[in-house]
């Protein structure tokens, strides 16, 4: 099979790619270039470990193909932090320990800077809605809700 | 080691704070690397064929055509996994579920594998193997099976620990008895009798990353693992031993685990990798995917269970009985036992008998999921507790507080119990204001107990001086959780130096002694004492150098603070050295400082906890919705609060999923209908209120901080305490889990047809 021609911003870096039309995004990110930060929990959308943000839009990457990343925008978890400055939402799931085992925590911060995005003052039930479309099996979602209000607030103050 | 009472008045300096954890970073940034994150030179490609069947035997593999395909390195079957395991029937058993060898004994069960240079060439090849299978009758409910005229999954299977060897095989593998005291007279001498009946259903433990792993066998008989696993050291005995490789010459690494629960404590397709690596000459990577997790990795068992429990007008429970069948998928099992263990483990009972049987179904092999088995047992009894509880008039708390098991108690599976938490936890509770808030409408309270026995094991731990005074820790138990945080805060406390100045690693099988694998809630607890252990005899050297550096006798020196002192007034101008003053010399002092600790962990104490929650019904649909939730928990010494309250509130998170919606859906066809997280939903940050905690803390007696494993007990008591809160809602005993919406409407029904 002949292989797609793809150009595209990533991470705010232009990027050139050959995939095949049936591939996914998400296998492009990992397997191709090396940006392994979004994981497979599922393969069918169910998860969010695999979120990223394409042209301001929260997506699995697992929903979309490699070939439709042509001309966009697209926001991965290795860019997240600013150098050696983590985002405050990185910095606050630290700090709560919002994470356990961590294959959830780049979908879940991919996802709640989206949600802060466009909500940046939610209430606790916007929080759990906004982030339902994500899975965390080990900490019962509690500190993750903190430590996403507690972000929240450190963003609206700065 | 036993508990240092020193330290019960002592203020700790680390232990206790609540730091940022060491590969946290790593895990915000999306630099962790987990199984599927790691690559090798020349990789390629693994991929596993199924059976589509619940069972069946396989007459013939062709993989000719696949072998042809131009990609593919590899194909394997059984013939590539001769059998080495020597007459070990539980590795028989690791060998066959990797690769079925006569006959397919589940929808899932791996027949085939191929290793090829992509993906897509790879799930080509799978579909030109050709297996002719003979398909045979099946069995998937633990009841059914359980009967004599249930279709046999294995003919060599008879009944063991009856009094008579039976005549004819059966799917019942093995049958436990335990207590002690005399149910009948004690039955006899009760005012009033429940006596109840209670299924769950198969659930999954559910973590977000599938089995991944990277396998590598070199053409000098060395290979190399990397794998997402809960005991590194433990994979590579299986996999050596199942390969006909040495130990010494298999190096296993263990990569961050997106959770496992239980589920990564076996081998399921690493000897197929190994296998494919070793045919094909090049790396294999293999990865499963979520729908092969769910039909082929280890769920838990699916449960029947009788409860009788008798008690006086006043209250003393003077017998207990219950009978526990546990499915185990298609191999032998000690599931039932160990629920027929710790079914009654909560309470003082002078009269008290549970029997547990083994069950093989044409289910995926049963492995450990959180304090495996207990839910299902605590589901029955607490269950029955909160109805006799009802019969008596008591109080449910006042109830449970009469007859919980104390200090001395002989526990209902044998031995007798030093301190311990259940007394204090309903103490807890029953002050809790959770206890007294106001229910609205259709909404009702539960409350449960739930016990775990927590374990020790061989453990093995490094700790290595820098020069420039910083501590590098070597643990061989994997970091589910946040494990690295404690054992840094445990060495920092020991030496009296900064958090921040340690750092705590998982090293791999060839850089450390062997250690048993993270389960048992024992990563905390035994690397601790491992890491005490370490840190002390790192000190004993550390007075050492001291003392050549003042040039006085050893004997003169002490450890306080961080700091070696010279003891006595004639060493009064000799100021304090601190470790960084002494590890900054140790080139000219006698070369590097570390200490080494290998010991088995003994003295595990055990756990309890009780749980409160609140559940709203709608009594139209059968929906039901958590409103409130509180885990008390005693955690023996605490040694990271806020990871503790994870290990509690995930623990009920995953026992409100099991309680109220997960479940394995069996066709009639003995395939599985809901392998998928969209149709086997797991809870989602919508679904779940705030969970509060309270930490107790009663010091383990056999720990020199005190320290209980804090992992499993958590999801022991949610499906008793919701099943208990539902009923109290809709005013009809649910006794069958997950309730789910269409369980609700017909136990509804039910009750108004009378």
């Amino acid at each position: 099979m002949a292989g797609v021609a793809v150009s595209t911003t990533i991470n705010g870096d232009a990027v050139e790619y050959l995939c095949q039309p049936d591939e996914t995004l998400l296998d492009v990110l990992r397997d191709r270039l090396g940006l392994t930060g979004a994981k497979e929990g599922c393969g069918t959308g169910d998860c969010g470990a695999c979120s990223v943000i394409v042209d301001g839009r929260l997506v699995c990457s697992c929903l979309v193909l490699g070939a439709e990343a042509e001309g966009r925008k697209v926001e991965t978890i290795e860019g997240m932090a600013h150098g050696d400055q983590l985002h405050p939402l990185q910095q606050k799931f630290l700090e709560h320990a919002a994470l356990q085992c961590g294959i959830c925590t780049p979908g879940f911060l991919i996802a709640a800077k989206d949600l802060l995005e466009k909500n940046p003052s939610p209430t606790e039930e916007e929080i759990r809605f906004g982030l339902a479309g994500n899975l965390c099996r080990c900490t019962g979602y509690d500190k993750i809700v903190r430590a996403v209000e507690d972000a929240a607030n450190v963003m609206k103050g700065a | 080691m036993n508990f240092d009472p020193r330290y019960s008045g002592r203020n700790f300096s680390s232990v206790g704070t609540r730091p940022i954890r060491p590969d946290g970073v790593d895990k915000v940034t999306g630099r962790a690397r987990y199984g599927a994150d790691f690559n090798m030179a020349g990789q390629l490609v693994g991929r596993v064929l199924r059976s589509p069947h619940a069972h069946a035997i396989i007459k013939k593999i062709d993989t000719s055509k696949a072998e042809k395909l131009a990609g593919v390195k590899a194909v394997i079957t059984a013939k590539d996994l001769p059998d080495l395991t020597d007459g070990d029937a539980a590795m028989y058993d690791i060998l066959d579920n990797s690769m079925a060898r006569k006959k397919a004994l589940y929808d899932g069960h791996a027949v085939a594998a191929v290793a090829a240079i992509d993906a897509r060439i790879a799930r080509q090849a799978l579909k030109l193997i050709e297996v002719d299978y003979e398909v045979l009758p099946h069995v998937t409910d633990v009841d059914e099976a359980a009967q004599h005229h249930a279709p046999l999954i294995n003919d060599q299977v008879f009944t063991e620990g009856l009094e008579e060897k039976p005549a004819k095989p059966s799917n019942v593998t093995k049958r436990t008895q335990f207590g002690h005291g005399d149910v009948h007279k004690g039955f006899a001498e009760a005012d009033f009798v429940v006596e109840r009946s209670f299924k769950t259903e198969q659930t999954h433990q559910g973590y977000i990353e599938p089995h991944a792993c990277v396998a590598s066998v070199n053409p000098d008989g060395t290979a190399e693992l990397w794998v997402c696993t809960q005991g590194h050291f433990v994979y590579r005995q299986h996999c050596a031993q199942l390969l006909g490789l040495e130990a010494s010459k298999l190096r296993v690494t263990s990569s961050e685990i997106g959770g496992g629960f239980g589920g990564k404590t076996h081998v399921w397709a690493e000897p197929v990798a190994l296998a494919l690596s070793r045919k094909a000459g090049r790396p294999v990577k293999l990865v499963m995917t979520r729908d092969e997790v769910f039909r082929a990795s280890g769920p838990t068992s699916a449960t029947s269970i009788d409860v009788r429990i008798g008690a006086r007008k006043d209250g003393t429970i003077t017998a207990a009985e219950a009978t526990l069948r546990y499915s185990c998928g298609p191999y032998a099992g000690s599931w039932a036992e160990i629920g027929a263990m710790t079914a009654f483990a909560c309470y003082r009972l002078e009269n008290v008998k549970t029997v547990g049987y083994e069950v093989l179904v044409n289910r995926p092999k049963t492995a450990a999921y959180r304090a495996p088995s207990a839910p299902m047992a605590a589901f029955a009894v607490e269950s029955s507790i909160d109805e006799l509880a009802k019969e008596l008039g008591m109080d449910a708390v006042d109830f449970r507080i009469k007859n919980a098991a104390q200090e001395g108690t002989r526990a209902s599976y044998g031995p007798v119990y030093g301190p311990i938490g259940i007394g204090p936890t309903l103490e807890a509770v029953k002050k809790h204001p959770h206890m007294k808030a106001p229910l609205k409408a259709n909404q009702g309270r539960g409350m449960a107990c739930g016990f775990w026995f927590n374990f020790g094991g061989q453990t093995c731990t490094d700790l290595n001086i820098g020069m420039d005074g910083t501590v590098s820790l070597a643990v061989g138990t994997v970091d589910v959780g946040g494990s690295r945080a404690s054992l840094s805060l445990v060495a920092a406390e020991e030496l009296g130096i900064d958090y921040g100045n340690v750092k705590a690693i998982v090293a791999d099988t060839s850089s450390l002694g062997y250690n048993d694998m993270t389960d048992g809630s024992r990563g905390t607890f035994s690397s601790s004492m491992a890491t005490i252990s370490a840190a002390r005899n790192a000190i004993k050297i550390l007075k050492d150098r001291a003392a050549q550096m003042w040039d006085i006798p050893v004997e003169d020196v002490t450890w306080e603070k961080g700091h070696a002192i010279a003891k006595g007034e004639k060493y009064g101008n000799l100021s304090p050295l601190s470790l960084k003053d002494i590890a900054a010399k140790s080139g000219t002092t006698g070369g590097p400082i570390a200490g080494h600790s290998e010991l088995v962990a003994d003295g595990a104490g055990v756990s309890f906890a009780t749980h409160i929650c609140d559940i709203e019904v709608d009594p139209e649909t059968g929906a039901t919705r958590v409103i409130r939730y509180t885990v008390v928990q005693d955690a023996g010494k605490a040694v990271h609060p806020t990871y503790v309250e994870g290990q509690y509130q995930g623990g009920a998170a995953q026992g409100i999923g099991w309680a109220l919606n997960e479940e394995y859906i069996y066709g009639k066809d003995g395939r599985l209908q809901n392998a998928g997280f969209l149709d086997y939903r797991i809870p989602v940050c919508s679904d779940l209120p705030m969970i509060d905690t309270q930490i107790l803390e009663i010091p383990n007696p056999n720990h020199p901080y005190g320290v209980r494993g804090v992992g499993e007990t958590s999801i022991v008591p949610p499906l008793a305490a919701i099943a208990n809160a539902v009923s109290n809602a809709v005013g009809v005993r649910m006794t069958h889990i997950p309730m789910s919406p269409p369980r609700i409407l017909a136990a509804l029904e039910a009750e108004r047809e009378g």
